[in-house]
């Protein structure tokens, strides 16, 4: 050793520092985890409150999000469908003169391809409907009851009496409330008026051949159901209202929709996100809504947070003046901070991971039963069961949420530590 | 060649009537291999100095340079540095890192300077042999003595084979037969590796170890005296 010349390893380039520095993180990585145990108590404290704001932001998300995935759900199953084709003017002015033909060889054979899971025409027009005892304003609809099945929730089973057969059905199917509103029953006759291709007033006495249960009481009070034959003979018409659709993934209609718009360029096809405009909003708002409300949780949680790592440094001042006196590089103790900060919020984010988990997939696995709420739940078109629904995308978004936060919070006591004037840190008492 | 130059050095705590000047244009030269002891009152500038020479604190003015390097113009990383490959420390209440054991305290700046595993465990081992610490490597400072503890703190300044060590008062929590043993250490090590030690304090023995004594007071060289 030649005591007279300064180390040929003394530079201070970036590369080098670099270099240092990744071989220096198993030194950081064994102190910042020391660290953390030499105050079990108040380290436990702010895992429990990551922990804690982690499981809440989980389980708010899964609430949130299948709440929203839930109405999304009601909404296409609620005769949206993912996609629906008609005449130009018919969502304007959903009349008969506003009706168009059943769908061209061309237009069948888009629906008839592999991306379409299930695709049926409707007669979809407004009508009146009379018991012995009241009337109501409703929408008469004409279906293929086998082409409905999976496709809208007048394809399920029907609670009271018998589903729809076909196209041919003479029979009359109305919503349970409806029934009640009528005040009417399985068996009764039930009258329906409507405007005819020719602007005539047509009416037909239909017997109630089922019942149907829906989510929402505006459902069951808005839609009756009858063959697709059946209405468009009641009608004197032909042609159909719209054709609805449904595919395999409904995040992936846009090349669909296109290439229904180019095999029937005359027609309007539609996206739901364009039939539902209101719901997309509402979704765009939910996305808003739960990052402001995941700021928040983390904001709570950042505080104690900061509050730990300015403790634990003020209490290693001299410990972190010493390690400048042997040489580690300020921009070290800023890692050696961050890494510690960070082994904190692994443990509590994978501890918050695991309790939502548990939470959302076995304690509320069947969802709440908020029945006794119903009436109340269906002012806001929310389902009776809350159910909880998670996606990869929201927990990443969480956890990474809550790594990049809780590191930039970490750089405030991280810089204050790196600042120490060595001598003063060592000397304090 | 010097190992360490101070030129016209000052050093002033506070400011204006509440000014205290701890060091007051100080010259000094420090050959390569020399063994000084610096020696005074309390508040004389023994640590002050130290601290200037190890670059833990700046001069008010004045230069300073260690290895040919001007420190007192350096930035904290380079100072860092220059600490890291340059220079080891003995303070007085020895500073272990308390969640590390004896080996890992020892091992310590060699991590900092990227010294492979193998070659880090049979330097520790080597060293905590040679300063009587075989069998304890596993142990955390507080399982340790203090004279253990001072040893440990003396095998972490010496294992990366600085040019320079400083020590602050390295005897003041001894008792006489650990002093005893702790400078015979330092002195083997400055004939045998030819390191250079600048030692500040207040304890004879530890004078009489040194080949250089510079007396200190009111932050002033006031005697230079070459001893054997």
């Amino acid at each position: 050793m030649d005591p007279n010349i300064a180390h040929p390893q003394a530079g201070t380039g970036g590369g080098d520092a670099y270099h240092m520095m990744i071989k220096t993180l198993p030194l950081l990585s064994a102190l910042g985890w020391r660290n953390l145990w030499r105050r079990p108590k108040r380290t436990f404290v702010i895992l429990f409150a990551i922990t804690l704001g982690v499981w809440f932001m989980i389980v708010s998300a899964g609430m949130m999000i299948g709440i929203i995935e839930q109405q999304v759900r009601d909404m296409i199953f609620n005769l949206t469908g993912h996609a629906q084709v008609h005449h130009p003017d018919y969502r304007d002015d959903p009349a008969i003169e506003h009706s168009m033909l059943l769908p061209s060889k061309k237009l069948q054979a888009v629906l008839n391809s592999a991306e379409v899971k299930q695709w049926s025409s409707r007669v979809r027009l407004p009508a009146v409907v009379m018991s012995e005892r009241e009337s109501r304003g409703v929408m008469l609809v004409g279906i293929e009851p086998l082409r409905e099945q999976g496709l809208s929730f007048i394809g399920e089973p029907v609670v009271a009496g018998r589903a729809l057969q076909s196209i041919d059905d003479n029979g009359i199917v109305i919503g349970r409330r409806m029934a009640e509103k009528l005040e009417t029953q399985i068996g009764k006759r039930i009258v329906v008026m409507a405007q005819d291709k020719h602007g005539e007033v047509a009416d037909r006495g239909f017997r109630i051949v089922g019942l149907y249960q829906a989510e929402l009481e505006a459902t069951e009070t808005g839609y009756i159901f009858t063959g697709l034959s059946t209405a468009q003979k009641l009608l004197g018409m032909s042609e159909i209202s719209e054709i609805s659709l449904i595919t395999e993934n409904r995040d992936e209609i846009d090349s669909l929709v296109a290439r229904l718009s180019a095999a029937e360029p005359q027609l309007a096809t539609q996206s739901w996100t364009e039939l539902e405009p209101l719901m997309v909003t509402a979704l765009e708002v939910y996305d808003n809504f739960m990052i402001i409300w995941y700021l928040i949780i983390f904001a709570a949680m950042a505080f104690g947070l900061i509050n730990t790592m300015l403790m634990s440094v003020f209490e290693r001042t001299r410990e972190i003046g010493l390690f400048q006196a042997l040489g580690m590089r300020p921009s070290f103790i800023v890692i050696q901070v961050m890494i510690e900060t960070l082994m904190l919020l692994l443990i509590g984010i994978t501890l918050g991971n695991l309790a939502g988990w548990f939470t959302i997939d076995v304690i509320f696995a069947d969802g709440i039963d908020l029945t006794q709420f119903a009436r109340g739940l269906d002012a806001f078109q929310m389902s009776s069961i809350m159910t909880f629904q998670l996606e990869a995308r929201d927990i990443v978004t969480i956890n990474i949420m809550v790594i990049a936060l809780g590191l930039l919070a970490s750089l405030y006591p991280a810089a204050k530590a790196a600042r120490y004037i060595p001598i003063e840190a060592i000397t304090r008492t | 060649m010097s190992t360490v130059t101070l030129k016209k050095v000052c050093k002033t705590f506070g400011e204006g009537e509440l000014a205290v000047h701890a060091l007051k244009d100080v010259d000094l030269e420090i050959k390569a291999g020399g063994f000084l002891c610096l020696s005074g009152p309390s508040g004389s500038g023994k640590s002050t100095l130290l601290n200037m020479v190890g670059g833990l604190d700046r001069p008010t003015s004045g230069e300073i340079t260690v290895a040919d390097k001007r420190i007192d113009l350096m930035s904290k990383s380079e100072l860092a540095e220059i600490r890291l490959h340059n220079i080891g420390f003995i303070f007085q209440a020895y500073n272990l890192i308390p969640v590390l054991t004896a080996r890992e305290n020892v091992e310590f700046v060699m991590q900092l300077q990227g010294i492979p595993t193998e070659e880090r465990h049979q330097k520790s081992t080597n060293i905590l042999r040679e300063v009587g610490l075989e069998g304890l490597e596993d142990r955390k400072p507080l399982e340790l003595s203090g004279g253990q503890q001072q040893r440990v703190a003396v095998a972490r300044a010496l294992v990366s084979e600085p040019a320079l060590i400083l020590a602050d008062e390295p005897t003041a929590n001894l008792d006489s037969t650990n002093a005893e043993n702790l400078m015979n250490l330092l002195r083997h090590l400055n004939d045998d590796h030819k390191i250079t030690f600048l030692i500040s304090t207040h304890d004879k023995l530890v004078m009489s170890h040194a080949r250089r004594l510079l007396k200190l007071h009111d932050g002033q060289i006031i005697d230079d005296i070459q001893q054997r």
